[in-house]
Protein backbone atom coordinates (compact mmCIF):
# COMPACT_ATOMS: atom_id res chain seq x y z
CA UNK A 1 0.00 0.00 0.00
CA UNK A 2 2.50 2.23 1.36
CA UNK A 3 4.67 0.85 -1.41
CA UNK A 4 2.74 1.52 -4.31
CA UNK A 5 2.21 5.48 -3.08
CA UNK A 6 6.23 5.27 -3.04
CA UNK A 7 6.64 4.45 -6.73
CA UNK A 8 3.91 6.80 -7.71
CA UNK A 9 5.72 9.74 -5.60
CA UNK A 10 9.48 8.39 -7.12
CA UNK A 11 8.04 8.34 -10.99
CA UNK A 12 6.31 11.99 -10.18
CA UNK A 13 9.32 13.51 -8.38
CA UNK A 14 11.79 11.68 -11.10
CA UNK A 15 12.09 14.23 -14.01
CA UNK A 16 12.94 17.30 -11.66
CA UNK A 17 16.09 15.06 -10.19
CA UNK A 18 19.31 13.55 -11.55
CA UNK A 19 18.63 10.25 -9.16
CA UNK A 20 16.24 8.80 -6.41
CA UNK A 21 17.81 7.09 -3.87
CA UNK A 22 15.25 4.09 -2.39
CA UNK A 23 15.60 0.97 -1.50
CA UNK A 24 15.46 -2.68 -3.65
CA UNK A 25 15.33 -6.53 -3.15
CA UNK A 26 18.42 -7.34 -1.86
CA UNK A 27 20.25 -11.02 -3.14
CA UNK A 28 17.57 -12.81 -1.52
CA UNK A 29 14.24 -11.74 0.87
CA UNK A 30 15.91 -11.49 3.86
CA UNK A 31 17.97 -8.61 2.49
CA UNK A 32 17.34 -5.19 1.05
CA UNK A 33 19.88 -2.96 -0.71
CA UNK A 34 19.78 0.83 -2.15
CA UNK A 35 19.29 1.28 -5.83
CA UNK A 36 19.64 4.25 -7.13
CA UNK A 37 16.69 4.93 -9.89
CA UNK A 38 17.61 6.67 -12.97
CA UNK A 39 14.37 6.06 -14.99
CA UNK A 40 11.08 5.27 -14.77
CA UNK A 41 10.88 1.63 -15.67
CA UNK A 42 13.24 1.07 -12.56
CA UNK A 43 10.75 2.53 -10.08
CA UNK A 44 9.04 -0.67 -9.95
CA UNK A 45 11.93 -2.49 -8.82
CA UNK A 46 12.00 -0.48 -5.27
CA UNK A 47 10.55 -1.71 -2.06
CA UNK A 48 9.60 -0.48 1.19
CA UNK A 49 9.06 -3.10 4.19
CA UNK A 50 10.13 -3.42 7.80
CA UNK A 51 13.72 -4.89 6.24
CA UNK A 52 14.63 -1.22 5.18
CA UNK A 53 17.23 -0.59 7.82
CA UNK A 54 19.64 0.88 6.24
CA UNK A 55 20.31 4.48 6.48
CA UNK A 56 19.97 6.54 2.63
CA UNK A 57 20.57 9.88 3.73
CA UNK A 58 24.37 8.87 3.94
CA UNK A 59 24.71 9.61 0.14
CA UNK A 60 23.70 12.80 0.16
CA UNK A 61 26.91 14.82 0.83
CA UNK A 62 28.81 13.26 -1.78
CA UNK A 63 26.28 13.68 -4.33
CA UNK A 64 27.06 16.46 -6.84
CA UNK A 65 23.34 16.92 -8.56
CA UNK A 66 20.28 17.24 -7.14
CA UNK A 67 18.42 13.98 -5.73
CA UNK A 68 15.65 12.55 -4.33
CA UNK A 69 15.68 10.05 -1.39
CA UNK A 70 13.43 8.65 1.15
CA UNK A 71 13.75 8.62 4.36
CA UNK A 72 12.63 7.00 7.42
CA UNK A 73 11.72 9.02 10.70
CA UNK A 74 15.31 8.17 11.93
CA UNK A 75 16.91 8.86 8.69
CA UNK A 76 15.99 12.13 8.59
CA UNK A 77 17.37 13.05 11.61
CA UNK A 78 20.65 13.11 9.62
CA UNK A 79 19.41 15.31 6.91
CA UNK A 80 18.80 17.93 9.69
CA UNK A 81 22.10 17.36 10.75
CA UNK A 82 23.77 17.52 7.71
CA UNK A 83 21.74 20.98 7.31
CA UNK A 84 22.95 22.06 10.77
CA UNK A 85 26.68 21.47 9.81
CA UNK A 86 25.98 23.13 6.14
CA UNK A 87 27.11 19.65 4.35
CA UNK A 88 24.19 19.88 1.88
CA UNK A 89 21.94 22.35 0.12
CA UNK A 90 18.26 21.98 0.75
CA UNK A 91 17.48 23.14 -2.56
CA UNK A 92 18.99 20.63 -3.88
CA UNK A 93 17.67 17.17 -1.89
CA UNK A 94 13.88 16.36 -2.38
CA UNK A 95 13.37 14.24 0.75
CA UNK A 96 10.30 11.68 0.55
CA UNK A 97 9.29 10.73 3.93
CA UNK A 98 7.94 7.58 5.41
CA UNK A 99 6.23 6.66 8.24
CA UNK A 100 7.60 4.14 9.85
CA UNK A 101 6.71 1.80 12.85
CA UNK A 102 10.30 0.07 13.52
CA UNK A 103 12.50 -1.81 11.18
CA UNK A 104 14.29 -5.48 11.77
CA UNK A 105 17.26 -6.52 12.77
CA UNK A 106 18.11 -8.75 10.22
CA UNK A 107 21.02 -10.30 12.71
CA UNK A 108 18.44 -10.78 15.18
CA UNK A 109 16.03 -13.04 12.83
CA UNK A 110 19.15 -15.01 11.44
CA UNK A 111 19.74 -15.57 14.90
CA UNK A 112 16.31 -16.53 15.16
CA UNK A 113 16.24 -19.19 12.61
CA UNK A 114 19.56 -21.04 12.93
CA UNK A 115 20.96 -18.94 9.85
CA UNK A 116 19.49 -21.20 7.82
CA UNK A 117 18.77 -20.28 4.14
CA UNK A 118 15.69 -17.86 3.88
CA UNK A 119 12.66 -18.86 0.83
CA UNK A 120 10.36 -16.62 1.72
CA UNK A 121 9.54 -13.47 3.70
CA UNK A 122 6.27 -12.06 4.43
CA UNK A 123 4.70 -9.20 6.55
CA UNK A 124 1.24 -8.96 8.11
CA UNK A 125 0.70 -5.36 10.30
CA UNK A 126 3.35 -5.86 12.91
CA UNK A 127 4.70 -9.28 12.27
CA UNK A 128 7.48 -10.61 9.79
CA UNK A 129 6.58 -14.62 9.02
CA UNK A 130 10.13 -16.07 8.04
CA UNK A 131 10.13 -19.44 5.53
CA UNK A 132 13.12 -21.90 5.78
CA UNK A 133 14.03 -25.15 4.27
CA UNK A 134 12.66 -26.78 8.15
CA UNK A 135 9.61 -24.54 8.30
CA UNK A 136 7.84 -21.14 8.84
CA UNK A 137 8.18 -18.83 12.01
CA UNK A 138 6.24 -15.67 12.79
CA UNK A 139 8.18 -13.08 14.57
CA UNK A 140 6.65 -9.57 16.17
CA UNK A 141 8.75 -6.89 14.85
CA UNK A 142 8.95 -5.57 18.04
CA UNK A 143 10.77 -8.31 19.00
CA UNK A 144 13.22 -8.44 16.20
CA UNK A 145 14.01 -4.65 16.03
CA UNK A 146 17.16 -2.99 16.33
CA UNK A 147 17.12 -1.00 19.85
CA UNK A 148 16.69 2.66 18.50
CA UNK A 149 13.40 1.02 17.70
CA UNK A 150 12.29 0.67 21.07
CA UNK A 151 12.77 4.18 21.63
CA UNK A 152 12.01 5.59 18.59
CA UNK A 153 10.93 9.81 18.62
CA UNK A 154 10.80 10.47 15.48
CA UNK A 155 8.19 7.80 13.87
CA UNK A 156 7.46 10.50 11.27
CA UNK A 157 10.34 12.22 9.25
CA UNK A 158 10.87 15.69 10.97
CA UNK A 159 11.81 17.36 7.18
CA UNK A 160 10.11 16.07 4.11
CA UNK A 161 8.72 17.13 0.91
CA UNK A 162 6.16 14.40 0.32
CA UNK A 163 4.82 11.52 2.80
CA UNK A 164 3.80 8.23 1.41
CA UNK A 165 1.03 7.85 4.43
CA UNK A 166 -0.39 9.29 7.19
CA UNK A 167 2.22 10.90 10.21
CA UNK A 168 2.15 8.76 13.12
CA UNK A 169 3.47 10.14 16.66
CA UNK A 170 5.61 8.27 19.25
CA UNK A 171 4.50 6.05 21.45
CA UNK A 172 7.38 5.90 23.45
CA UNK A 173 8.57 7.67 26.43
CA UNK A 174 11.59 10.42 26.12
CA UNK A 175 12.95 8.84 28.97
CA UNK A 176 13.78 5.72 27.37
CA UNK A 177 15.80 6.74 25.15
CA UNK A 178 18.90 7.07 27.36
CA UNK A 179 17.89 4.26 29.95
CA UNK A 180 20.32 2.26 28.76
CA UNK A 181 22.87 4.44 29.35
CA UNK A 182 21.50 5.43 32.75
CA UNK A 183 21.36 1.78 33.53
CA UNK A 184 25.38 1.75 33.18
CA UNK A 185 26.07 4.90 34.79
CA UNK A 186 24.33 2.89 37.75
CA UNK A 187 26.96 0.63 37.67
CA UNK A 188 30.53 1.13 39.32
CA UNK A 189 33.49 2.58 37.89
CA UNK A 190 35.68 -0.68 37.71
CA UNK A 191 32.61 -2.53 35.99
CA UNK A 192 31.87 0.16 33.41
CA UNK A 193 36.02 -0.13 33.08
CA UNK A 194 35.74 -4.18 32.65
CA UNK A 195 32.18 -3.86 30.34
CA UNK A 196 34.30 -1.34 28.12
CA UNK A 197 37.25 -3.22 27.89
CA UNK A 198 35.52 -6.69 27.26
CA UNK A 199 33.31 -5.22 24.54
CA UNK A 200 36.10 -3.54 22.62
CA UNK A 201 38.71 -6.11 23.10
CA UNK A 202 35.65 -7.81 20.32
CA UNK A 203 36.68 -5.30 17.85
CA UNK A 204 38.74 -6.31 14.27
CA UNK A 205 39.17 -2.64 13.49
CA UNK A 206 37.32 -3.26 10.35
CA UNK A 207 36.03 0.21 10.48
CA UNK A 208 32.82 -0.72 9.10
CA UNK A 209 31.12 1.65 11.88
CA UNK A 210 32.68 4.42 10.97
CA UNK A 211 32.15 3.98 6.96
CA UNK A 212 28.67 3.14 7.72
CA UNK A 213 28.34 6.45 9.84
CA UNK A 214 26.54 9.26 8.18
CA UNK A 215 28.26 11.77 10.62
CA UNK A 216 31.33 10.66 9.47
CA UNK A 217 32.32 12.62 6.45
CA UNK A 218 36.11 12.86 6.60
CA UNK A 219 35.73 9.10 5.04
CA UNK A 220 39.47 8.59 2.95
CA UNK A 221 41.13 11.12 5.03
CA UNK A 222 40.04 9.92 8.73
CA UNK A 223 42.89 9.83 11.28
CA UNK A 224 42.33 6.28 12.16
CA UNK A 225 44.12 5.74 9.10
CA UNK A 226 46.22 8.92 7.85
CA UNK A 227 50.27 8.16 8.60
CA UNK A 228 50.49 11.99 9.67
CA UNK A 229 49.55 12.57 12.04
CA UNK A 230 49.67 8.99 13.47
CA UNK A 231 47.54 9.08 15.94
CA UNK A 232 47.12 5.01 16.09
CA UNK A 233 49.61 2.08 14.98
CA UNK A 234 48.32 -1.35 12.61
CA UNK A 235 49.42 -3.21 16.18
CA UNK A 236 46.72 -5.79 17.68
CA UNK A 237 46.88 -4.41 21.19
CA UNK A 238 43.00 -3.61 22.89
CA UNK A 239 45.20 -0.05 23.16
CA UNK A 240 44.86 0.62 19.52
CA UNK A 241 41.04 -0.62 19.56
CA UNK A 242 40.07 1.78 22.44
CA UNK A 243 42.03 4.33 20.88
CA UNK A 244 39.50 4.09 17.27
CA UNK A 245 36.36 3.94 19.54
CA UNK A 246 37.67 7.11 21.24
CA UNK A 247 37.89 8.62 18.06
CA UNK A 248 34.86 7.69 16.54
CA UNK A 249 33.12 9.01 19.82
CA UNK A 250 35.08 12.26 20.49
CA UNK A 251 34.70 13.02 16.46
CA UNK A 252 31.21 12.65 17.22
CA UNK A 253 30.80 14.60 19.66
CA UNK A 254 27.36 16.61 19.98
CA UNK A 255 26.86 15.01 16.21
CA UNK A 256 25.74 11.80 16.71
CA UNK A 257 22.13 11.63 15.56
CA UNK A 258 21.48 7.98 16.84
CA UNK A 259 20.80 6.23 13.60
CA UNK A 260 22.09 2.96 14.98
CA UNK A 261 24.13 2.13 11.70
CA UNK A 262 27.40 1.28 13.12
CA UNK A 263 25.59 -0.99 15.49
CA UNK A 264 24.00 -2.67 12.68
CA UNK A 265 27.18 -3.17 10.74
CA UNK A 266 29.25 -3.91 13.19
CA UNK A 267 30.16 -7.77 12.36
CA UNK A 268 31.20 -8.51 16.23
CA UNK A 269 27.93 -6.95 17.66
CA UNK A 270 29.82 -4.46 19.84
CA UNK A 271 27.72 -1.96 21.17
CA UNK A 272 29.39 1.23 19.23
CA UNK A 273 26.88 3.82 20.00
CA UNK A 274 26.69 3.47 23.45
CA UNK A 275 29.59 6.15 24.17
CA UNK A 276 28.00 8.49 22.03
CA UNK A 277 24.34 8.18 23.40
CA UNK A 278 26.39 8.86 26.62
CA UNK A 279 27.52 12.35 25.43
CA UNK A 280 24.32 12.85 23.90
CA UNK A 281 22.45 12.65 26.69
CA UNK A 282 25.33 15.01 28.25
CA UNK A 283 24.57 17.74 25.78
CA UNK A 284 21.06 17.52 26.42
CA UNK A 285 22.09 18.13 29.92
CA UNK A 286 24.56 20.68 29.37
CA UNK A 287 23.15 22.70 26.57
CA UNK A 288 19.72 21.66 25.81
CA UNK A 289 20.56 20.44 22.41
CA UNK A 290 19.52 17.24 20.77
CA UNK A 291 21.51 16.64 17.05
CA UNK A 292 19.36 16.60 13.92
CA UNK A 293 15.76 18.28 15.68
CA UNK A 294 15.78 21.53 14.68
CA UNK A 295 17.90 22.46 11.27
CA UNK A 296 18.29 26.31 12.52
CA UNK A 297 20.37 24.79 15.88
CA UNK A 298 24.06 24.72 15.73
CA UNK A 299 26.01 22.03 17.57
CA UNK A 300 26.88 22.92 20.47
CA UNK A 301 30.92 22.22 19.79
CA UNK A 302 31.04 24.99 17.08
CA UNK A 303 30.08 27.27 19.82
CA UNK A 304 29.95 28.95 22.77
CA UNK A 305 28.57 31.29 25.75
CA UNK A 306 30.87 34.16 26.95
CA UNK A 307 28.93 32.45 30.39
CA UNK A 308 28.18 28.94 30.50
CA UNK A 309 25.27 28.58 33.01
CA UNK A 310 26.05 24.80 32.99
CA UNK A 311 29.88 24.11 33.34
CA UNK A 312 31.13 24.98 37.19
CA UNK A 313 34.51 25.23 37.45
CA UNK A 314 35.79 22.23 38.53
CA UNK A 315 37.38 22.20 42.52
CA UNK A 316 40.72 20.19 43.65
CA UNK B 1 65.91 6.21 57.94
CA UNK B 2 64.17 8.91 57.21
CA UNK B 3 60.41 8.89 55.63
CA UNK B 4 61.51 7.85 51.38
CA UNK B 5 59.57 10.17 49.01
CA UNK B 6 56.69 8.19 47.27
CA UNK B 7 57.48 6.91 43.73
CA UNK B 8 57.02 9.29 41.07
CA UNK B 9 53.80 9.06 38.88
CA UNK B 10 53.21 10.46 35.39
CA UNK B 11 51.24 13.39 35.19
CA UNK B 12 51.32 15.14 31.77
CA UNK B 13 49.84 19.34 31.62
CA UNK B 14 48.94 20.97 28.64
CA UNK B 15 50.05 24.65 28.90
CA UNK B 16 48.77 27.46 26.75
CA UNK B 17 51.63 29.49 26.17
CA UNK B 18 50.30 32.95 26.73
CA UNK B 19 48.96 32.79 30.53
CA UNK B 20 49.56 29.53 32.24
CA UNK B 21 53.02 28.42 30.82
CA UNK B 22 53.94 31.66 31.95
CA UNK B 23 52.35 31.26 35.16
CA UNK B 24 54.63 28.02 35.69
CA UNK B 25 57.13 30.31 35.09
CA UNK B 26 56.62 32.49 37.85
CA UNK B 27 56.05 30.09 39.65
CA UNK B 28 60.11 28.77 39.10
CA UNK B 29 61.10 32.26 38.68
CA UNK B 30 59.83 32.92 42.55
CA UNK B 31 61.36 29.75 43.95
CA UNK B 32 58.01 28.19 44.61
CA UNK B 33 58.42 24.45 45.78
CA UNK B 34 56.57 22.08 43.83
CA UNK B 35 56.30 18.32 42.82
CA UNK B 36 58.18 17.49 40.41
CA UNK B 37 55.86 14.31 38.60
CA UNK B 38 54.58 16.87 35.90
CA UNK B 39 55.68 17.16 32.30
CA UNK B 40 54.75 20.37 30.68
CA UNK B 41 53.66 20.22 27.02
CA UNK B 42 53.46 23.60 25.38
CA UNK B 43 50.71 24.57 23.64
CA UNK B 44 49.81 27.61 21.65
CA UNK B 45 46.47 27.80 23.17
CA UNK B 46 44.12 25.66 25.46
CA UNK B 47 41.96 25.89 22.12
CA UNK B 48 44.32 23.71 20.61
CA UNK B 49 44.12 20.69 23.21
CA UNK B 50 42.02 18.00 21.39
CA UNK B 51 40.21 15.82 23.52
CA UNK B 52 42.17 13.12 21.69
CA UNK B 53 45.80 14.47 23.27
CA UNK B 54 44.26 13.95 26.72
CA UNK B 55 42.91 10.17 25.89
CA UNK B 56 46.19 9.09 24.05
CA UNK B 57 48.21 10.19 27.16
CA UNK B 58 45.91 8.29 29.57
CA UNK B 59 45.90 5.30 26.96
CA UNK B 60 49.54 4.87 26.30
CA UNK B 61 50.76 5.24 30.06
CA UNK B 62 50.30 8.92 31.89
CA UNK B 63 48.73 8.89 35.27
CA UNK B 64 47.10 11.67 35.19
CA UNK B 65 46.21 14.77 32.72
CA UNK B 66 46.03 18.67 33.61
CA UNK B 67 45.17 21.15 30.96
CA UNK B 68 45.63 25.01 31.75
CA UNK B 69 44.79 28.13 29.63
CA UNK B 70 43.98 31.60 30.30
CA UNK B 71 41.12 32.89 32.73
CA UNK B 72 37.69 32.68 30.60
CA UNK B 73 37.37 36.24 28.45
CA UNK B 74 41.45 36.67 28.81
CA UNK B 75 42.52 34.35 25.86
CA UNK B 76 45.33 35.42 23.87
CA UNK B 77 43.29 35.05 20.85
CA UNK B 78 40.06 35.93 22.46
CA UNK B 79 37.67 33.06 21.99
CA UNK B 80 40.21 29.98 22.20
CA UNK B 81 39.42 28.96 26.03
CA UNK B 82 35.45 29.14 25.38
CA UNK B 83 35.63 26.34 23.20
CA UNK B 84 37.97 24.65 25.23
CA UNK B 85 35.77 24.89 27.96
CA UNK B 86 32.92 23.07 26.35
CA UNK B 87 35.55 19.93 24.84
CA UNK B 88 36.93 19.30 28.10
CA UNK B 89 33.95 19.46 30.14
CA UNK B 90 32.18 17.23 27.74
CA UNK B 91 35.80 14.99 28.20
CA UNK B 92 35.33 14.92 31.75
CA UNK B 93 31.95 13.50 32.13
CA UNK B 94 32.53 11.16 29.22
CA UNK B 95 36.10 9.61 31.35
CA UNK B 96 34.22 7.93 34.04
CA UNK B 97 31.70 6.33 31.93
CA UNK B 98 34.22 4.78 29.91
CA UNK B 99 36.02 3.52 33.12
CA UNK B 100 38.30 6.26 33.93
CA UNK B 101 38.27 8.15 37.37
CA UNK B 102 37.90 11.78 36.47
CA UNK B 103 40.08 12.61 38.89
CA UNK B 104 43.13 12.01 37.08
CA UNK B 105 41.98 14.81 34.67
CA UNK B 106 41.67 18.18 35.43
CA UNK B 107 41.16 21.49 33.87
CA UNK B 108 42.06 25.03 34.56
CA UNK B 109 42.36 28.59 34.46
CA UNK B 110 45.62 29.89 35.04
CA UNK B 111 46.78 33.12 34.54
CA UNK B 112 50.41 34.38 33.86
CA UNK B 113 50.67 35.93 37.00
CA UNK B 114 49.62 33.79 39.14
CA UNK B 115 52.82 31.86 40.03
CA UNK B 116 50.80 31.02 44.11
CA UNK B 117 48.16 29.72 42.25
CA UNK B 118 49.76 27.63 39.98
CA UNK B 119 51.89 26.10 42.64
CA UNK B 120 48.90 25.57 44.56
CA UNK B 121 47.24 23.19 41.25
CA UNK B 122 50.26 21.44 40.70
CA UNK B 123 50.32 20.54 44.26
CA UNK B 124 46.49 19.53 44.82
CA UNK B 125 46.59 17.90 41.75
CA UNK B 126 49.60 15.71 42.44
CA UNK B 127 48.04 15.16 45.37
CA UNK B 128 44.80 13.65 43.68
CA UNK B 129 46.86 11.57 41.33
CA UNK B 130 48.59 10.27 43.84
CA UNK B 131 46.00 9.15 45.98
CA UNK B 132 44.34 7.03 43.19
CA UNK B 133 47.91 5.47 42.40
CA UNK B 134 49.38 4.51 39.27
CA UNK B 135 47.15 3.87 36.41
CA UNK B 136 48.66 1.02 34.55
CA UNK B 137 49.73 -2.10 36.30
CA UNK B 138 53.17 -2.90 35.48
Amino acid sequence: MSTQKLKEIIKQVLPDVETVICWQEGFDKLNVTPIFITSPEQADKVVWNALCAQNLASYLPSQKKKVAVAVKGCDSRTIVQYMQEGLIDRNNVVIIGIPCKGVISKKKVQKAIGNEPVEDVTFTDGSVKVKTPSGEKTFAIADVCPSKCTSCQFPTPIVYDQLTADAIQSDKPAESVYADVAELEGKTLEERRAYFLSQFDKCIRCYACRNACPMCVCQDSCIAETRDPHWITQKLSLDEKLMFHMIHALHLAGRCVECGECERVCPMEIPVAKLKKKINKEMKELFDYTPGVNPEDKPPMYTFNVDEAKIKEHKL
Amino acid sequence: MSEVAPKELRIVGFLCNWCSYGGADTAGVGRFKQPTDLRIIRVPCSGRVDPMFVVRALITGADGVLVSGCHPRDCHYSDGNFYARRRLEMLKRLLPFLGIDDKRFHYTWVSASEGAKWQQVVTDFTKQVHALGPMHQK
